[in-house]
């Protein structure tokens, strides 16, 4: 009995134990799965490509080589001695170089669509979610309106107006992105309202913005960042076909959609580097968000909450 | 007689349910949860709601919290009606009175520490409070519930299940709260870790003169930490007494199959009891019998049953039921078995 | 030759956590018509023990040792071999009837499909079959309720179409897992009539598995008290309610609060519920038991008989659990 006390004693004056909070046992499981890793793995060297890429590229991404200019199906091969790794494309620019620049604005699109996905699609859903009643019905019919209005034209509309440009592809994208975010958002929001723990914040007097930030969005990120993740890829994606419509980044800016574009023009003369360089990239990534989508949802698996 | 800290007068709680099946705009039926329920807490008092499923006690206590919005009558508090209360007030009233749950980890945001969700309630209502003073007196009300302070930073689910409910208790506690709701506070709980909770409840009730409303399902822990009983069928109390007297004197035949309905762990004194099978089914709450809700299930219902919602009748010794025959013989057999068993 | 002979059966479960050892070394033996109450809180194994009589153990888990029903071996037997034991000679009843009735399928259809399934009924001669034993079960309006959908039914009720259904096959042996736990007390009591009904009806067997104490006083014959995966006592539920002789079931005892006798406070068990990844080498009780002392810890003790079929394992004497 000694024993314990003495045990009991210095427990208690013990300095605190940290505790395991749930994102820790996520990240562990996370990084189990293999598939997961794999495609985290292929993110981070693709978005090293992007960073890195033009410091180490010979050629920039709106130079001509006049060398290759009327030859380009056999001076623009990709070759080491030229320092076009990729090839050129049809105009004679080296397409290693434009592939980054391609890849940065790609990414950079996925994610700020995602961003301003994540941000005020999930605030919008849970204040909708959480009042309730005629104020949640009224944000969600909004939803529903915006929703329902064919983005495809109105994206078109805004570029032939306004012109093509960075800022106009995110205010395009951004205007849709957060959307489904919100409807997702509410979902959850409505469920975890029926929480007790959501209950006992209410009953303590709490106030409801705090409850919103405190108990509501901490536990809505599990399910926002896993539709985050998947939701890259679809901006991405969106992009590219705008791209590749004509519509997209102003030349010489490129995206990959654009690349793709370009390289599929020139298919049929054996000019294949130009279209498989940004295929490359753009596929790989897509899979990539996927695995890492995938292996987050598995993580996050509410199951274990 | 003080004012009691606590009094319900005919408060009634409806929902709207929508109705399967129906169009859009169709009204939605009304589902009565509580029907003109009238009870009143003492300072320093355990009472204990005691009902089935269906019976209401859950919505009531909700009222009583104010989560839950009241259809007709009053929530007095002191003598003020929460209901008339500004939500600012009624936020501000959450420092008085407390609510323990039934699912101990589900009243936890699994996302915060067990020092977070304790100082939660002090930090809302004592926001000048500096860090260290709430870090203490987090710590304090931990180890006064039984629990290591040196655990302060972990979550939820590393605990077990009575270990939360403990937690849950230090939270409710923190403010030192005057009234504490405990919502089937022990039901989910194994038998030994159960009887830790309800003793440390009534410690803490003792320490602090905590007023507590004890609601479950089980009548023997019901009856163990209550000082006063109220019995609950399909949104009516139907019965109230002193703990003592209703078990040794039930007058409401639902009250009296309720007793006769729970076991007791003893194989002497259970084939010594006649016990009696409330036969038949819960009415749907949505479209309760007329008059008398019980009349359906009841063994000495009668015509008149159907008729009129009896009133309730003071037989004395603060002992109301809600039964115009009650003073019939009813079953007096299985009172007598229960009085009676050989210990 | 007893119906149902449990020999050191062992059930653990890999996790990422960790193995988990939910029983361990467990011996029982039934006869037929017998009714025995398995006791024992969250974390004892008795679920798990059930399951692995019916070869219902999740991907994850391990049986061993033996199980032998009407003197032929059934753990482990492969999947075709345990379905014709299932429900045709051994049923089980679960603790949730809403979970573990088909809620797409209608009653009559779900409780006909058992008959077709091992008796090669026709369908029309299992439905009729299906009214009586809803008949049996006192389902009022047995015909026109076998084409209700079970969310058209109340707990209790659901409840007792599980018992109705465990039943068609006439088996030997009913396990109930926590049958009446999600029930209100006036229905528990009903479906407990109904077990006792059922037993004496047709001299099924009963093992009820519970940690309520109080519904078994008045239900088995006999109790076996588990904890962490082990056996602590076995006696008639006479013997073992009126005189305990392992400091756990006398812990239980007095933890529970009786509507028959004031208590002030209530006497209770210290510590938690064990961690059945990490049990102690000896007897997993020795952490919170009063009566601990020097062996506890460190071997478990065997399960010794002592008097009329009363068995204990535990190192402290008799006399000393008090």
């Amino acid at each position: 009995m000694l024993a314990t006390k003495a045990i009991a004693d210095d427990l208690a004056t013990a300095a605190p134990i940290k505790g395991r909070s749930l994102w820790a046992d996520a990240r562990a499981r996370f990084f189990r799965n293999r598939a997961a890793v794999a495609g985290l793995v292929v993110l981070v060297l693709v978005t090293a490509f992007a960073l890195i890429g033009p410091f180490i590229a010979p050629w920039n991404y709106e130079d001509i080589d006049w060398n290759v200019l009327g030859n380009v199906a056999e001076a623009g091969r990709p070759s080491l001695e030229t320092g076009h790794w990729f090839g050129t494309d049809a105009l004679g620019r080296d397409l290693f170089a434009r592939t980054v620049q391609g890849t940065q604005v790609s990414l950079m699109v996925g994610v700020v669509g995602a961003l301003i996905s994540v941000i005020v699609g999930t605030l919008y859903g849970a204040i909708a979610g959480y009042y309730g009643g005629r104020l949640d019905n009224i944000m969600m019919r909004i939803v529903d309106v915006l929703m329902s209005i064919p983005y495809m034209f109105v994206l078109i509309l805004l570029l032939v107006v306004f012109g093509r440009s960075m800022l106009m592809l995110f205010i395009g994208i951004g205007l849709i992105s957060w959307l489904d975010m919100a409807r997702i958002a509410r979902g959850q929001t409505l469920t975890l309202r029926g929480k007790e723990f959501v209950e006992a914040a209410v009953a303590t007097g709490v106030a409801p913005f705090r409850i919103i930030l405190r108990h509501i969005i901490p536990n809505l990120l599990g399910v926002v960042i896993v539709y985050a993740t998947l939701l890259v890829p679809s901006m991405i994606i969106y992009e590219s076909f705008i791209s590749f419509l004509g519509l997209g980044v102003q030349e010489p800016l490129t995206s990959w959609g654009a690349l793709i574009n370009d390289g599929a023009a020139e298919m049929n003369n054996g000019t294949l580097w130009m279209l498989l360089a940004p295929l490359f990239f753009f596929v790989v990534t897509l899979f990539g968000f996927f695995f890492v989508g995938d292996g987050l949802r598995d993580a996050l698996d509410p199951k274990d909450r | 007689m003080s004012e009691p800290l606590l009094a319900v007068n005919d408060v009634s709680v409806t929902f709207n349910v929508m109705r399967h099946g129906a169009w859009p705009w169709t009204p939605p039926a009304k589902l009565q949860a509580v029907k003109e329920a009238s009870i009143t807490l003492e300072p320093g008092k355990t009472l204990g709601l005691v009902g089935e499923s269906g019976s209401g006690k859950s919505t009531l206590a909700r009222a009583i919290v104010g989560t839950v919005p009241v259809s007709a009558g009053q929530v007095l508090w002191r003598g003020e009606d929460i209901m008339a209360m500004s939500p600012a007030k009624r936020r501000a009233h959450g420092r008085h009175v407390q609510m323990v749950f039934q699912d101990p980890l589900a009243a936890l945001n699994p996302r915060m520490t067990v020092g977070q969700v304790v100082a939660e309630p002090l930090v809302t209502h004592y926001p000048d409070l500096s860090k260290t003073e709430v870090r203490d007196k987090v710590g304090a009300m931990m180890e006064r519930v039984g629990l290591l302070p040196a655990l302060i930073n972990r979550y939820p689910h590393e605990f077990s299940g009575g270990q939360c409910q403990r937690i849950g208790i230090a939270r409710a506690l923190i403010t030192e709260p005057e009234l504490v709701v405990c919502d089937e506070p022990v039901s989910a709980l194994d038998v030994s870790v159960q009887a830790q909770v309800v003793n440390l409840l009534q410690d803490l009730q003792r320490e602090m003169d905590l007023s507590l409303l004890f609601i479950a399902h089980d009548l023997s822990v019901v009856r163990h930490i209550s000082h006063r009983i109220a019995v609950m069928y399909l949104g009516r109390i139907v019965e109230a007494a002193s703990a003592a007297d209703l078990i040794a004197n039930p007058r409401h035949p639902y009250t009296k199959a309720l007793i006769a309905s729970v076991p007791i762990p003893s194989p002497k004194a259970e084939r010594a009891r006649h016990r009696p099978v409330l036969e038949g089914e819960l009415p749907s709450p949505l479209a309760p019998p007329s008059g008398c809700v019980f009349r359906t299930r009841c063994p000495i219902a009668r015509p008149g049953c159907a008729a009129e919602i009896p009133t309730v009748a003071d037989i004395g010794d603060n002992h109301i039921v809600a039964c115009p025959y009650h003073a019939e013989a009813g079953d007096p057999a299985a009172q007598q078995d229960l009085e009676n068993t050989p210990m | 030759m007893a119906l149902l002979d449990v020999t050191d059966l062992s059930v653990s479960f890999d996790t990422p956590d960790g193995k988990v050892h939910a029983v361990n070394g467990m011996n029982l033996s039934l006869d037929a018509g017998d009714s025995l109450a398995i006791v024992g809180e969250s974390g004892s194994g008795k679920t798990q023990l059930a399951f692995a009589i019916l070869g219902l153990l999740a991907k994850n888990g391990h049986a061993r040792g033996s199980v032998r029903f009407q003197d032929q071996e059934i753990l482990n037997l492969p999947e075709a071999k345990i379905n014709k034991i299932r429900a045709n000679e051994i049923a089980m009843i679960f603790q949730d009837p809403m979970t573990s009735l088909n809620p797409y399928m209608r009653v009559g259809d779900q409780m006909a499909e058992v008959l077709m399934l091992h008796k090669g009924t026709s369908k029309r001669a299992a439905l009729d079959e299906s009214a009586k034993m809803l008949d049996a079960v006192r389902i009022p309006d047995a015909r026109s309720r076998l084409r209700m959908y079970p969310h058209e039914f109340s707990g209790g009720m659901r409840q007792r179409i599980m018992a109705a259904m465990a039943l068609l096959c006439r088996p030997k042996l009913l396990i109930a897992d926590e049958p009446t736990t999600a029930l209100d007390v006036t229905v528990q009591n009903q479906i407990m009539e109904l077990m006792a009904d059922i037993q004496r009806d047709f001299g099924t067997a009963l093992i009820l598995i519970t940690h309520d104490l109080a519904i078994v006083a008045g239900a088995c014959a006999e109790t076996l008290v588990m904890y962490g995966g082990q056996v602590m006592e076995i006696g008639t539920t006479d013997d073992v309610f009126e005189a305990p002789s392992h400091p756990y079931t006398l812990g239980l005892l007095n933890a529970v609060p009786r509507l028959d006798i004031p208590q002030a406070s209530l006497q209770t068990i210290p510590g938690d519920p064990p961690d059945l990844t990490a049990l102690p080498p000896g007897c997993p009780f020795s952490p919170r038991c009063p009566a601990r002392h020097e062996p506890c810890a460190l071997s478990m003790p065997p399960l010794e008989g002592f008097g009329d079929g009363r068995f204990r394992a535990c190192h402290a004497a008799r006399e000393d659990i008090a």
